[in-house]
């Protein structure tokens, strides 16, 4: 195991109240070595505790290996250690100085499709294996497609087993033009490349001695930089009912009973844009305009000189309560949107799914769609094709199975503000669900989100660094 | 000194304290970004909220210790200004530190919650469970808290797990279902997409929830200060009888007393603090001298050594002790 020769300080607690989260997840083939890099990323950020560390070694050394297969520090299950494989996505936590991260690392070779779009979902960033000795691989046009697919904000390639090939700056030049070349090709965002040896840490998080050659950042520099998620001065603002706050004379102790008598707020979680105390908004799908006249949360709640004081304005992702000029009837599920951009709300969705499940999609199924705090009653009325990963185009299907990715329109009981998921990573997206034994089906995205893939130019490119 | 000498924090101090610590002071468009603490305040709220619009029936974890206080603390945040909707449940078992109980019931008291018990001694008195060889209890609350859960038909349990505590719940989804055993099956969990929560479930199913899953202990302990949340004076240096076992300081109590001649020889009185409060007789103290929150956020932040390992006995009965008792139904 070697010692890291750039030491990454204990994240400084003075520094923390002001670090920013980035969400990231790992995707790769069989035996690229994702959870030797996980590993070695959480080894040398300084992450892995030493009891965590003891055990590591203590089961390589019972399986006579010569030096501690890191991978045994995301492999969590027992069924996952027995045979050596990842078998479903860990969490996992690490920080530096400059920020934090949520790792997913996502399983490469069972239900791939499955466990990358639930990594994929939530990322800011996607880190993708390959191997320097065998190149791109069909599963990583596949890869490289979900994650453009998802919308995921960055991707970065890390080309591991660069030991393997000499350390060959020639091998990794070539594997780096063809990445660059397929996921312009696939409308990815923004895509870098890194030469890194996960077993021997060069590039990860140190730079080594092996490669001179290559002058950029380490994975971890990379990682600490890139911007994160989606950011609410370009967006609209949106907010989903989550709960109406009413709490009718009898408030949680603390407040005062006269004073809340008649209290009325709307709880969620802003999931795009800022909206201001004055903002004129429009309650979906009843379409009825009103006026934010407070924003609340439970600190602003709180102060013993003014309760209603509240804050000037909210900002997503923040979770806040919003009371309104009008005593209009909202409950959970309606969405509150800026008045000055109201997306239409309709009955008919087409949209992008990522099939979850064993049995497949037909037309003619009966599903439940939850999309933002709404769910609601959907007939399939169609499946016009399956995406073709290698081509990006739609091949003709008239079902889904499982992992394929598709074309559908939905007919729903009810209508939804579904917004494209091109221009809402949260107001685009939704599930679908099994009525009967409640399973989730596919994730779904609102309009033609493989566009991006046939016509890149059409992306919005807004995370360049 | 015993334990139940250990003065116990006030938690009406909690209502004293500002708790604006949070709350962005800044609103330029410069400062449109949450901090880490605030984005996870944010997704914890999100979930709540979530639950409460969804099931019929939730109930909350409580134990009184700090990750099932923080979550407590939270619900209060989500649901301000009406109360927290649903009522904390707490698995007895009959080894809890006694201080720990008084600041479970001073909390339930001050928020005016209902605080349903499920005792393992009433079930190792009449006779459902039996006392294990070694003492430990904590995999006997496995079943009072599967028959509180069916009982009360809870349909959403808020549980206080972190995934960052062990490997096998960093594979815990925020919703968990269980089945009507209360089992969990980590190889055909629902994938969790967006923040776009699944709570279906069949009739005598149900989902436990993990509104810190993305928290790690500093994250804990940093929301503690910020907020200006009570503990228990456990979590803070103290003086206390204790004794060696297993490599652990154990307190000597009536349920954890000195079994050897080398337990009996090592009896003495360390300054020490608890980083995980369970079961007198397998949580361990740590050598501490960390008098207040910030001296334990600058522990915490240099350990060495995760809380599970420096604390739990019965996480180190085999490789995969967690995973199996999760499996069964246990938190």
């Amino acid at each position: 195991m070697g010692t890291p020769t750039r030491s990454v300080s204990t994240p400084a607690t003075s520094d923390r109240g002001t670090s920013t989260l980035l969400r990231l997840a790992t995707a790769g083939s069989v035996d690229d070595g994702k959870s030797t890099l996980v590993g070695r990323l959480l080894f040398d950020s300084k992450s892995v505790l030493a009891d965590q560390l003891d055990a590591v070694e203590r089961v390589s050394r019972d399986r006579g290996l010569e030096s501690a297969d890191l991978a045994l520090l995301t492999d969590g299950l027992r069924a996952e250690r027995e045979q050596g494989i990842t078998i479903d996505v860990a969490y996992r936590y690490f920080a530096t100085a400059k920020r934090s991260f949520i790792l997913a690392d996502c399983p490469g070779h069972v239900q791939y499709t499955r466990n990358t779009v639930t990594g994929a979902s939530t990322a800011d960033v996607v880190v993708l294996l390959i191997d320097a000795r065998k190149g791109l691989l069909e599963q990583t046009r596949r890869h490289l497609a979900v994650a453009s697919l998802l919308r995921v904000p960055h991707v970065v390639v890390a080309v591991n087993k660069i030991d393997l090939v000499d350390w060959s700056q020639a091998r990794y030049d070539e594997l780096a033009a063809e990445i660059r070349t397929v996921a312009a090709s696939l409308g990815v965002a923004d895509v870098h490349t890194v030469p890194v040896s996960a077993l021997l840490g060069d590039n990860v998080v140190d730079r080594g001695e092996h490669t001179p050659w290559y002058d950029g950042p380490t994975l971890l520099d990379l990682l600490e930089v890139l911007p994160t998620g989606d950011d609410p001065e370009v967006e609209a603002f949106r907010l989903p009912v989550q709960v109406v706050l009413r709490p009718q004379g009898a408030p949680a102790p603390g407040h005062d009973h006269d004073l809340f008598r008649d209290y009325r707020g709307y709880a969620g979680q802003v999931a795009s844009g800022v909206v201001k105390v004055g903002d004129e908004v429009v309650v979906l799908p009843s379409g009825r305009r009103t006026t934010v006249v407070g924003i609340d949360t439970a600190d602003t709640l709180a102060d013993g000189d003014d309760p209603f004081a509240g804050l000037p304005e909210a900002f997503a992702p923040q979770s806040v309560t919003l009371r309104l000029a009008d005593d209009v009837d909202i409950a959970r599920g309606d969405l509150i949107a800026a008045a000055s951009d109201v997306p239409e709300t309709t009955q008919d969705v087409e949209g992008t799914v990522a099939w979850l499940s064993g049995s497949p999609l037909r037309p003619g199924a009966r599903v439940l769609l939850k999309h933002t705090t709404r769910t609601v009653q959907a007939v399939v009325k169609d499946v016009a094709g399956r995406l073709n990963l290698d081509t990006a185009e739609l091949d003709p299907a008239d079902q889904l199975e499982l992992n394929d990715i598709g074309h559908v329109t939905l007919r729903l009981a009810q209508p939804v503000a579904a917004e494209e998921y091109l221009v809402s990573r949260r107001t685009g997206a939704f599930l679908l669900i099994d009525g009967q034994d409640g399973g989730t089906l596919a994730a779904g995205m609102v309009g033609d989100a493989l566009a991006a893939a046939r016509c890149p130019a059409q992306r919005p490119v807004q995370y360049v660094i | 000194m015993t334990a139940t000498d250990i003065p116990l924090a006030d938690p009406t101090e909690t209502t004293a304290v500002p708790t604006t610590a949070l709350a962005p002071t800044d609103t330029t468009s410069e400062a449109r970004r949450l901090s880490q603490l605030q984005a996870l305040e944010s997704e914890s709220i999100h979930i709540f909220r979530e639950v409460v619009a969804e099931f019929e029936r939730p109930v909350l974890l409580f134990s009184g210790g700090k990750d099932s206080v923080v979550m407590l603390h939270l619900a209060t945040k989500a649901f301000a200004p009406s109360p927290v909707p649903f009522p904390v449940l707490h698995v007895d078992t009959g080894h809890n530190f006694p201080e720990v109980l008084a600041y479970r019931d001073a909390t339930a008291e001050r928020l005016r919650l209902r605080l349903e018990v499920a005792s393992v001694q009433d079930y190792i008195d009449d006779g459902r469970l039996r006392e294990r060889a070694d003492g430990t209890r904590n995999p006997l609350q496995t079943q009072p808290l599967l028959d509180a859960i069916t009982g009360h038909k809870f349909d959403a349990v808020f549980g206080g797990g972190r995934r960052d505590e062990e490997k096998a719940r960093a594979k815990e989804r925020v919703y968990s279902l269980r089945d009507e055993f209360g089992q969990w099956d980590p190889r055909n969990q629902r994938p969790e997409l967006w923040n776009l929560y699944n709570g279906r479930h069949r009739p005598g199913e149900h989902v436990r929830v993990f509104p810190l899953s993305n928290w790690t202990e500093l994250d804990i302990w940093e929301y503690i200060a910020a907020e200006g949340i009570a503990l228990p004076e456990l979590y803070y240096a103290h003086e206390r009888e204790v004794f060696d076992r297993d490599g652990m300081l154990l307190a000597v109590s009536p349920v954890s007393l000195p079994r050897t001649d080398a337990e009996a020889a090592s009896v003495r009185t360390e300054t020490v603090r608890y980083r995980t409060v369970g079961d007198m007789s397998c949580t361990g103290a740590v050598a501490s001298d960390a008098y207040d929150v910030a001296a334990v956020i600058a522990e915490v932040a240099t350990t060495r050594i995760t809380e599970r390992g420096a604390t739990r006995a019965d996480d180190r009965l085999s490789e995969a002790a967690m995973e199996d008792r999760k499996k069964e139904g246990y938190f």
